[in-house]
């Protein structure tokens, strides 16, 4: 199998981290050779984040590059149209709607882009977006925003519902799994 | 049993199994991992050190006793360990002895983003370079036993993207390693010229026959490829671009030791190809070493010197396709990284910035004072020197600037290489203000406990060094306290100090507002009747501060009620939800 790329970008502590452990658990599981490839130190300070998930047959370079990705997963809108240029022409965008402005724009030294779903949607890409942190809260915390994401790219996989739940078990701690399991159905069912 | 791991941590397994006793590192991005989760094994003692040296000599005692020892640094802290290094290459280990340095290309969280390769040529010590999670386990395995077969520590290199990639893993069993009791020996351990003069020729046959190794060893192979107009000679996270372009279109020297060199295998590969290209991240190391036996290649003339390599960069170098995407025309604003909202160093700079301070500052979340809106933040150099650097400042522009400018330092940093500094101005005397931004951790690599803090490195309460009257053993006898969301008195402190006629240090003391036993307040919010829209509040470029409609707004879900920004408001416009967080 070709390998397949999943890209999880957002804003540093906005919980990418968890998102690609359980994906690196559940396809690992399903038998993938499996590369992950976060970015630690200073960038997490709420600067931009971005994790690769990269899964097939055997899988050689930890990142994704240009035109690659299959898809990106985005906690943020302006997150998701600055990694626009590495989806396939074909790839997937699933993104929460939520907006967190940049020291830039709070400053005042540069303006967020308006109508970014239309405009990336303009380029010929798919895109999924959902307000995630209303979920989020729906399902009793706005940290779930992870897992809500994560419960609509569910979508998108030919995979058993048991595969995301036993992953799900295995990554979340057990006092917040209830809250966990509803956030992600409230995602996938969106 | 198969599972994912961080690099870092498949290297931490490889040291358990390898049956490694003692660790001792200092933090730095990309290698802290590897202790931290060597400290989850019961098995191995480990510690955070001061510093790189004091951890590197710390290991070379544990194997000069007789057991197994690690230490890990980033590629600047091999700098500060470079004394030891050069020199333990001459007396040699009892156990083995394996020193774990991780390089920064594109500098992710880094100051610089040099080649550590070099150190392994001019220590004369063989370098270890995996590429991958699954060799980050085995390399450490093996660098034991290189190390204790040719009597040297052993560097075992990482880098960026293999430090922090989670890839593959296969674990094995810990096995103890063979004993090797202590035995005097003055004139192998005792490095003074007549000794030292006996072990050079030693060192250099050492690297004789670790190069006759090199030839026959598995680290190094070559995988065949069906088109030889090319021949990839390349290592680390190099190969895997290779790979994902070329497959096995063009054969690969993969090197999993990158010095010495198989001189042998090398000429043998690169005459079995019409074109020897050498794809390496920084410096052109193997192909200075190809052009050095005379061998034609291809390398820095058409690969970059600076940055991270990619596999669209490698294919678009080797003239193969690479993948290209579709950007929105729309400019998009970076994010850079900022001080967290409630992050304690934002009162004491917004203070400095005020009073239009000369700061001199050094390495630490803090480094972020030098970004806008603050700006106050003029020098940066590498760990301690801004307590060095503000002496040297005063020495040459006297009383000008001795009353505006400050040197500010973390307390991690300050124990890592600040003390030194400030020994130099307590005992040459220059009328120097050091701030200490106590944030009670060692913060930007992610939490870990220092001399300071009271804690050790699996959270035990442990010693605790206390940095007032360190200060005054110094001899500083202007030494205060004060508190960084205290605005006034924070003022009143700096203004204080710059005046007195001598030196003075103060420490400014709030734990980081992101560790777990902070108790946050309720978040603020803006009395949109009593805001004018003046935007004082801004000037403290704090992420949960925004203008929305001409008036401020703070955002509930970053805001921990720090009141900072309601100290600048004249308006009283800041006031609190009342709910705790």
């Amino acid at each position: 199998m070709e390998t397949k790329n999943i890209m999880i970008v957002g804003v540093g502590g906005q919980g990418s981290l968890l998102a690609s452990k359980l994906l690196g658990h559940l396809l690992l599981g399903q038998g993938y050779d499996v590369k992950v490839s976060e970015v630690h130190g200073m960038s997490q300070r709420g600067g931009s984040v971005v994790t690769y998930v990269r899964y097939g047959d055997r899988v050689h370079s930890p990142v994704i590059d240009k035109g690659e990705a299959d898809f990106i997963v985005s906690f943020e809108l302006l997150e998701a149209a600055r990694w626009l240029s590495y989806l396939k022409p074909d790839g997937q965008i699933v993104t929460s709607t939520q907006r967190i402005d940049p020291m830039p724009v709070i400053t005042g030294a540069a303006a967020y882009p308006e109508s970014l779903v239309e405009k990336m949607r303009a380029t010929g890409a798919k895109v999924d977006a959902l307000d995630c942190l209303a979920l989020a809260e729906e399902a009793g915390s706005s940290k779930a925003v992870n897992i809500v994401l994560m419960g609509r790219l569910s979508h998108y996989f030919d995979l058993p519902e048991t595969a995301w739940e036993a992953s799900l078990e295995a990554m979340v701690p057990a006092k917040f799994l209830e809250l966990n399991r509803k956030a992600f159905a409230l995602g996938k069912n969106a | 049993m198969r599972q994912l791991m961080l690099g870092n941590a498949a290297v931490a397994r490889g040291l358990y199994e390898a049956g490694c006793a003692v660790v001792s590192s200092y933090p730095g991005t990309p290698s802290t991992e590897i202790t931290e989760e060597a400290a989850k094994y019961d098995e191995i003692y480990c510690e955070w050190a001061p510093n790189e040296k004091v951890a590197m000599e710390t290991a070379f005692g544990a194997s000069l006793a007789g057991k197994r020892s690690f230490c890990g640094m980033k590629h600047v802290g091999l700098n500060v360990a470079a004394d030891p290094l050069f020199t333990v290459s001459y007396t040699g280990v009892n156990a083995g002895m394996v020193i774990a340095v991780a390089d920064d290309a594109g500098m992710h969280s880094s100051q610089n983003e040099q080649d550590s390769r070099h150190y392994a040529r001019s220590a004369k010590l063989p370098m270890l370079e995996p590429s991958d999670s699954a060799e980050g386990r085995e390399f450490a395995i093996k660098a034991y036993e290189i190390s204790e077969a040719f009597d040297c520590p052993v560097l075992l290199k990482m880098c960026t993207r293999i430090a922090h990639s989670q890839s593959v893993v296969e674990t094995g069993e810990r096995v103890d390693a063979p004993a090797r009791p202590y035995q005097k020996n003055i004139g192998k351990y005792v490095m003074m010229p007549g000794n030292a003069i006996r072990r050079h020729p030693l060192v250099e046959e050492r690297m004789r026959k670790l190069s006759e190794f090199a030839e026959t060893s598995d680290l190094n192979r070559v995988e065949p490829g069906r088109e030889t107009a090319v021949g990839i000679l390349t290592s680390s996270t190099c190969y895997q671009y290779v790979k994902e372009v070329c497959g096995d279109r063009y054969p690969v020297l993969k090197l999993g030791m990158v010095w010495p060199l198989p001189e042998k295998k090398i000429r043998a590969f690169a005459e079995s190809v019409d074109s020897l290209v050498v794809v390496e991240e920084l410096d052109g190391f193997l192909e200075t070493y190809c052009r050095e036996i005379g061998l034609a290649c291809v390398g820095k003339e058409k690969f970059p010197l600076l940055g991270e390599y990619s596999q669209n960069l490698v294919a678009e170098k080797l003239g193969l396709s690479a993948h290209s995407g579709q950007a929105l025309q729309d400019t998009i604003p970076p994010r850079p990284p900022v001080m967290c909202a409630g992050c304690p160093h934002r009162g004491l700079f917004y203070t400095l910035s005020k009073l239009k301070c000369t700061v001199l500052g050094d390495i630490g979340c803090y480094t972020l004072g030098a970004v806008a809106p603050l700006s106050a933040m003029e020098m940066t150099l590498c760990m301690g020197a801004s307590v060095s650097a503000i002496h040297g400042f005063n020495k040459a522009l006297g009383a000008d600037s001795e009353h505006k400018t400050v040197a500010v330092i973390g307390d991690s940093t300050f124990m890592h290489s600040g003390m030194t500094g400030l020994a130099n101005i307590a005992y040459n005397q220059s009328n120097s203000t050091v701030i200490i931004l106590d944030n009670s951790i060692t913060g930007m690599t992610g939490h870990q406990q220092n001399p300071t803090t009271g804690y050790n490195i699996k959270g035990d309460p442990a010693g605790k060094i206390d940095l007032e009257s360190l200060c005054r053993a110094m001899g500083f006898r202007r030494v205060r306290v004060t508190d960084p969301y205290d605005l006034a008195a924070t003022e009143q402190a700096v203004k204080e100090e710059l005046a007195a006629g001598e030196p003075s240090v103060i420490i400014s003391r709030r734990p980081c507002a992101l560790l777990k036993y902070v108790k946050h307040k309720a978040p603020l919010k803006v009395n949109t009747e009593k805001c004018v829209g003046c935007k004082s509040c801004m000037k403290i470029g704090c992420p949960a501060i925004s203008i929305k409609g001409g008036k401020a707004c703070v955002d509930a879900t970053l805001c921990v009620g720090c009141g900072v920004c309601s100290q600048l408001c004249k308006f009283g416009a800041f006031e609190s939800t009342g709910k705790e967080a």
